[in-house]
């Protein structure tokens, strides 16, 4: 027996066989062609047709939208344009394997040129590229392995394409090598409720087959568990259900703090499930779905009917409605288009807004029409707020078009340094961890290579938390969290113990969150967030409030 | 050879799922048919070479088929492109 060590995300522990994901296939060697050009067209065609079959196989499975997006899928393996270059790539000498790459990849780059809509498009591409290739390789095709009894899915790391056509349903738990805290792994768990540990070394080495424990909730894996430690894993996941299953209710501690548990949104077709959840409102609504895709801003409109839609679905409930968060990361052509060498460090969030406040007024416009024909709560706020000044101007500018709360989101540390000034300004602070990670760390959320740095248990975190949480108390003003981390059931408590006022979170992880709040009271927490200010890095604080839990 | 200008409807554009259906149909003409917008011209039933026009809702785009039945082949396609898939 042997165990692995990564990162938990959850608080479930499962035991199944692992099921390894094929990794990417490495880029074909540019050998020239030895059965020449003819032979070699031969491998191309029947490479392609039973690339273009198996899709299409896979769709009719699917049914519904996945059907559709697989059928362009197989129309691409089908496409004569990249046929007719494959083909003049292999007539000038090279292999089916390196033909069928440079072909997509050349129309891959051409869609990423056309940009917006289309880029999404390219992964369909490569997908399409690797299963040809591995079918003339005589490979696994990568993507997600299929199985009829629930398994282990254990990988490199996830991305966006794979976890589309992932079968949740037999996935028991994911383990990957990369990937940390937040990355899309880790984001998706928390959406679906399945258990995780990401940024396990060594996880790569586990054959298909083997039996494994994975304890979402210590982040540790047991290869090869003997008999008693498999029934003392499943005694103990009967035990976490059990206590997991609190009735759906108001987020509160142990000794009744009240702790609102709110809904992350990204749009208004969420709204009926975050209130099965339980949701007690929005804690953080994105607008950006309804301008991405969109050449013009929408109208005010377009954007009134859907925040009254938002708001029709919380009566009398608080509803925190972020203002359009672009960059050049997310960039929009009529917002800020230019190139940035460090677009998360460039003309983003506020700042971008600032520069084409006529966006700006247009959506706080629309906002507070909304909210003037209804009961709901609307607070409103801008991200990515790194001064006391631009605090200042968009509260005033809120205030000038009728908006009646308004608030700055929190996720540079020079807000949360000067928390004080902030809320003093401000009628209210909601941080978004993930950016305040990036920005504490110096870690690109989005970079595979740094993912180890993007943790929000890392204790320069959440000591700026921590800042935030004494201002907002000073000041009598709330402060919220709306990211990642606040799904996290453990760091969920932490954060209120650094003097957070309500949580907001993907709808799927209120349960779990509101069932631990429920284990501690407000000095418990207090001290858990003690215990973790005082680590040197964010293993060291995970292990320092475990070291605090009863056994 | 047979032409017709079409302006497209579909909300997105020539994208995706609009651009799926009508390069479906131009293969299944079983005669060459091309799609050019501003004078770049392509094989309509590639989704790939349709999808590289970057067609945008209104552009106006001009079909061109050669052979038998052609005026019936550009009815059907110019129905579709005048269709709002994205509506659907």
């Amino acid at each position: 027996m042997s165990s692995l060590q990564g990162v938990g995300i959850g608080r479930s522990i499962v035991v199944g066989p692992v099921l390894r994901m094929p990794d990417k296939l490495p880029e074909p060697a540019t050998l020239s062609s030895t059965i020449g050009p003819d032979a070699e067209k031969e491998r191309v065609t029947h490479a392609l047709a039973g690339t273009a079959a198996d899709i299409r196989g896979r769709g009719e499975k699917a049914g519904g939208k996945a059907q559709e997006v697989l059928e362009a899928q197989a129309l691409m393996a089908d496409d004569p344009t990249l046929r007719s270059d494959i083909d003049t790539r292999v007539e000038g000498g090279a292999t089916a394997e390196r033909a069928v790459f440079e072909a997509f990849a050349g129309f891959r780059d051409m869609l990423l040129g056309i940009g917006g809509y289309m880029a999404e498009r390219a992964t369909d591409l490569d997908d399409v590229s690797q299963r040809v290739i591995a079918r003339l390789s005589g490979v696994a095709a990568p993507g997600v392995p299929e199985s009829d009894t629930p398994f282990v899915l254990v990988a490199r790391d996830l991305a966006p394409a794979d976890t589309a056509l992932l079968d949740l349903e037999k996935v028991l738990a994911v383990v990957t090598s990369e990937g940390g805290p937040t990355s899309h792994t880790a984001i998706l768990a928390r959406e679906k409720s399945i258990p995780a540990i990401v940024s396990a070394h060594g996880a790569l080495d586990l054959t298909d087959g083997t039996v494994v424990i994975a304890d979402a909730s210590t982040g540790s894996i047991t290869v090869d568990p003997t008999a008693e430690e498999i029934s003392a894993a499943q005694a103990e996941a009967e035990r976490r259900a059990a206590r997991a299953s609190v009735p759906v209710g108001p987020g509160a501690l142990a000794d009744g703090t009240p702790i609102p548990l709110l809904a992350n949104l990204g749009s208004a077709d969420g709204v009926e499930g975050a209130v099965k959840a339980g949701a007690e409102g929005v804690g953080l609504f994105r607008t950006e779905f309804l301008f991405l895709d969109a050449k013009a801003a929408p109208t005010v409109a377009q954007q009134y009917t859907h925040y009254s839609k938002l708001l029709r679905g919380f009566p009398g409930k608080k509803v925190v409605v972020r203002v359009l968060d672009a960059g050049a990361d997310k960039p929009l052509s009529f917002l800020n288009d230019a190139p940035e060498e460090n677009p998360a460090l460039g003309l983003r969030g506020l700042r971008a807004l600032r520069a084409s406040e006529h966006i700006l007024r247009e959506q706080l416009t629309a906002l507070a029409r909304a909210q003037s024909e209804s009961d709901a709560d609307l607070w409103v706020m801008a991200p990515m707020v790194s001064t006391v000044e631009e605090t200042r101007y968009f509260v005033a500018l809120a205030r000038e078009l009728g908006i009646r709360t308004a608030g700055v989101m929190v996720e540079v540390p020079s807000s949360a340094l000067l928390a004080d000034r902030v809320l003093t300004e401000a009628d209210f602070a909601s941080i978004g961890t993930n950016d305040l990670t990036q920005y504490t760390l110096a870690a690109d959320r989005l970079l595979g290579s740094v993912a180890s740095f993007q943790d929000p248990w890392h204790p320069a975190v959440l000591r700026l938390i921590r800042e935030v949480g004494r201002a907002g108390e000073a000041l009598g003003k709330p402060v919220g969290i709306c990211g990642e981390a606040a799904a996290d059931p453990l760091l969920a408590v932490v954060l209120v113990g650094l003097g957070a006022t309500s949580l907001s979170m993907s709808p799927a992880a209120l349960g779990d969150v509101r069932a631990e709040l429920l284990q501690h009271t407000r000095e418990q927490a207090a001290a858990l967030a003690e215990a973790a200010l005082t680590a040197e890095d964010a293993a060291g604080a995970r292990a320092a409030v475990r070291a605090l839990l009863p056994a | 050879m047979p032409s017709r200008t079409v302006v497209v409807a579909s909300a997105h554009g020539l994208h995706a799922r609009p651009a799926a259906i009508f390069t479906q149909a131009a293969a299944k003409a079983g005669v060459p048919v091309t799609i050019a917008k501003n004078g770049r011209s392509v094989n309509a039933a590639s989704i790939l070479g349709v999808i590289s026009l970057g067609i945008d809702h209104g552009d106006e785009v001009e079909l061109g088929v050669e052979g038998e039945g052609a005026e019936q082949v550009l009815d059907e396609l110019t129905g579709l492109l005048t269709t709002d898939h994205d509506a659907a």
